[in-house]
């Protein structure tokens, strides 16, 4: 059978991709670029017996998401810039009460108001310490309206996994343009549900490290009553400030993610196996990136692109290694050099990192990087 | 015999937080009885709340309990009602959370009259921090933020609910233990976006500042200030001046959210 | 055809080119088996002021989304002709409104020009579709995708009332490009 395709715009397949990750339930509030994202909530929704609610502000809607989560229910919330800032209030919740959510955040211009309407990248710190205190990060940067929608699954997916909010980021080129898309089928796309409890409901902690880093996670409604708060809290869910449980809790939260790297990082090589000028880029720079590199290959330089498909956690153990071996990265990035200091911090100095940075609203474009390898090689 | 509430109070989650004379206890109590009077499930029933004194109710109550972040008990709230309308949902909290910080959640919960009922427990000030005023403090009155006495003009919650969209809002106080429940089970049996305001004291931070000289002059006040409404229809002017009316504000069916909503979905599908 | 093609429409917000170049896009990349992409300027342009919509063809993956050197331009306004002609190629094709635009960009480019706006309303009958009029045109000129696709296209996107309308804005914008072709 012919598969369903599509022509459509990133947004759109960000919500299609969550629908087809079994979300039911979405709250947001309306802002430039990613407001599409709500729009199709709202229509496919309550066709599938979901729930869409537009909230107050950006604060509530998170909220709400961590709300409906905890009755069992796979939440999603769209936002960009001045949204995600509000935002991450709540994030830092969902991170240390340990509950599923997905955040689709698209990047434009700022700080504040910035650039409603203009493409940036300039969020990825933000997706890592945008909230206060020590917290795992999940981030994925898509290039693409199919991998958007790919992508936007397997963040469903990673925060079912792993029980911690998950961003998926697109910048504004990526969220906005369209593109042919072909739907999975359903069952061809893994989709990950999150583990539920084992034990009866009077044996039941919500935080018992003997199921190991990521405990099981009861619903709300169900026959297990148990209690959640945003302070450092026991293995019972109970507040506590006992030294030694709070350092293991930290420290658990944190590993949780950082231990299982190499399942949720995720990344794509091109032309990389004999290149001495190595591309890192994501979202829409990467783009630029590959048609430099094809260019660059013309003209006898050798050049390949490592493209990031999850920021956070960050490669630093490939990027390591590739460093032993080749002659300069080059790093392309809508903002001011915020990819770029991740790299030199991975590298050891083992190689120069030569960025290009444009936050004038305009994307980087091949001829750009193409005239840095020439420069560098 | 005595009411039992252990058979709603966590094992081992006591003593509770709060201080000798905190009126939060008695909300709690008050709360309690309700949900047994009711004969909710335990299973089904959510208890959320935001951040201070007030707050700390839920992880005492054996049911589903959300504490969540400073003000957001109603958003949090939403979330748990949408996505299980099925729930009973009851969230709890201090004055300076629900009013002040969480003004904005609060005001649109009223508005949209989803089905929940909100506890909010008026002690005109912020306990939890320290004493500073919140937006329920009394024009005058002393606060570690106001040492020349509060130049701001206080909210009445009561008619804030009202204002916003609420279709029942009832306010009782901490000296009137008994009725509290009985607000409370008919809050919670009305179908919309029900609020009790109980006054509430602290003696802690304000009373002592303030001139109380003990919990039982804080509590003569409320005894003092409140009328009920019946009574108070039948008041001058004159002799309600400082005074407070208790008992149910004001009461009305409207459509209700998650109701509203399932017709999207039955328009939704039919639209297919 | 190999490697890109590059189109733009431009003209003022609210002339309905964000559609013209998805719905060219869309026959690309669904019916005539090619790769497309298609990104718009958005914001304050999008509500009146030039506006422009850019179309990538390819028969290979399209990387970099936006025009590098422009093959075709579609310009409804003078100010979209002044704003967006600067980096269309040498021999380029440009199709202009000849009512509305009347100070050419100076260049080796082959122009055509038309009343485009005037057609629409005119001799269709509705303003709204000079779009597709423009759309027509726009196949005609550049040959980068078929007509069939073209028009499949068109009708899948507009609003049953209207598809015989749509049909004939098409056509005749189609034609009228070709008979104006130097
Ligand atoms: C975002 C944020 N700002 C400030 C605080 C500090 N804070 C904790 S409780 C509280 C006031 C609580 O007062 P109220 O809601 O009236 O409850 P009470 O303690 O009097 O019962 C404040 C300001 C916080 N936890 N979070
Ligand atoms: S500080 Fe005030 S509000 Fe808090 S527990 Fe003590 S008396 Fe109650």
């Amino acid at each position: 059978m012919a598969k369903k395709v599509a022509f459509m715009q990133g947004n759109e397949a960000g919500a299609h991709g969550a629908l087809y990750a079994g979300c039911k339930f979405f709250a947001g509030y309306p802002i430039t670029p990613s407001t599409e994202v709500a729009e199709v909530m709202s229509a496919e929704l309550p066709k599938v017996g979901g729930k869409f609610i537009q909230m107050e502000d950006e604060i509530g809607a998170m909220a709400a998401l961590i709300g409906a989560s905890l009755t069992g229910t796979k939440a999603l919330t769209s936002t960009s810039g001045p949204g995600f800032s509000l935002k991450q209030e709540n994030i830092g919740y969902a991170c240390i009460t340990e509950v599923p959510c997905v955040i689709f955040n698209v990047m434009r211009g700022g700080p504040s108001t910035g650039m409603p309407t203009g493409p940036s990248q300039s969020d990825i710190m933000s997706a890592k310490w945008g909230t206060h205190g020590d917290h795992p990060a999940i981030c994925l940067v898509p290039a693409s309206v199919q991998e958007i929608f790919e992508e936007t699954v397997r963040a469903f997916n990673l925060s079912e996994k792993y029980r911690t909010p998950v961003t998926i980021m697109p910048d504004e080129i990526v969220a906005h343009m369209r593109e042919r898309i072909v739907f999975p089928e359903p069952g061809e796309l893994e989709v990950i549900n999150r583990t539920a409890p084992s034990v009866p409901p009077e044996k039941y902690k919500p935080y018992d490290t003997s199921f190991g880093d990521v405990p099981p996670l009861a619903a709300f409604g169900t026959n297990y009553r148990f209690h959640v708060t945003g302070l450092n809290k026991m293995e019972d869910g109970f507040p506590t400030t006992k030294a030694a449980i709070v350092q293991a809790e930290e420290e658990r939260q944190v590993r949780k993610v950082e231990a299982n790297a190499d399942d949720i990082i995720k990344y794509e090589e091109y032309l990389m196996d004999d290149a001495d000028i190595v591309v890192v880029a994501f979202g829409s720079t990467s783009r630029s990136a590959r048609f430099a590199v094809n260019e660059a290959r013309k003209q006898g330089i050798k050049a390949g692109l490592f493209r990031l498909i999850t920021f956070w956690p960050f490669p630093e153990k490939q990027l390591l290694a590739l460093s032993k071996k080749v002659k300069a990265f080059i790093t392309p990035e809508m903002n001011l050099g915020m990819c770029t200091g991740v790299v030199k911090g991975c590298i050891e100095g083992n190689a120069p990192v030569h960025g290009i940075f444009r936050v004038d609203g305009e994307p980087i474009n091949p001829g750009q990087i193409l005239d840095k390898m020439k420069e560098v090689k | 015999m005595a009411f039992d509430y252990d058979k709603y109070i966590r094992p081992g989650k006591l003593p509770h937080i709060w201080c000798p004379g905190c009126g939060h206890g008695i909300v709690m109590k008050g709360l309690i009885r309700a949900i047994d009077s009711l004969g909710l499930d335990k299973n089904n029933t959510a208890i959320v709340s935001g951040i201070g004194c007030a707050s700390r109710l839920p992880g005492y109550i054996d049911c589903c309990t959300l504490h969540t972040a400073h003000g957001r008990a109603a958003a949090f709230a939403t979330g748990v009602k949408m996505a299980k309308p099925e729930m009973n949902v009851i969230l709890c909290g201090g004055d300076g959370d629900g009013t002040a910080i969480g003004g904005n959640h609060f005001i649109h919960a009223c508005r949209r009259n989803i089905d929940m009922t909100y506890i909010i427990m008026n002690n005109n000030i912020y306990g939890m921090t320290g004493g500073q005023f919140s937006p329920c403090t009394p024009t005058g009155a002393k606060a570690s933020t106001t040492p020349y006495g509060n130049p701001d003009p206080a909210f009445d919650v009561a008619k804030l609910a009202i204002g916003a969209g609420a279709t029942f809002v009832a306010r009782g106080t901490a000296y009137h233990a008994t009725q509290i429940d009985k607000l409370i089970a008919e809050a919670i049996q009305h179908k919309g976006f029900s609020v009790v305001e109980i006054l509430d004291d602290c003696p802690t931070t304000y009373g002592r500042r303030n001139k109380f000289k003990s919990v039982i002059e804080m509590m003569n006040r409320l005894k003092d200030i409140a009328v009920p409404v019946k009574a108070a229809e039948k008041m001058t002017p004159e002799q309600l001046e400082g005074k407070v009316l208790t008992g149910v504000l004001y009461k009305q069916e409207k459509p209700e959210y998650t109701t509203e909503y399932a017709k999207v979905i039955e328009r939704a599908k039919g639209a297919k | 055809m190999s490697g890109r093609y590059e189109l733009r429409f431009s003209g003022a917000g609210g002339q309905g080119l964000i559609l013209a170049g998805v719905i060219m896009a869309e026959a690309a990349s669904i019916y005539d088996g090619k790769q497309a992409v298609q990104s718009q300027s958005y914001g304050p342009e999008a509500r009146g002021g030039a506006s422009k919509s850019e179309v990538i063809i390819s028969d290979g993956p399209i990387d970099y989304p936006k025009a590098t050197v422009v093959d075709a331009l579609l310009a409804l306004t003078q100010e979209a002709c002044d704003k967006y002609s600067h980096d269309l190629k040498e021999g380029g094709i440009l199709l202009i409104d000849s009512d509305l635009v009347t100070k050419e960009p100076v260049g080796n480019f082959k122009v055509t020009k038309f009343n485009i706006t005037n057609t629409a309303k005119n001799e269709i009958g509705r303003e709204i579709v000079t779009n597709i009029v423009a759309l027509g045109a726009m196949v005609a000129l550049t040959g980068v995708i078929s007509k069939e696709s073209a028009e499949k296209a068109v009708l899948a996107r507009v609003p049953e009332a209207f598809l015989e309308l749509n049909k004939k804005a098409f056509n005749v914008g189609y034609e009228k490009a070709l008979a104006a072709q130097k």
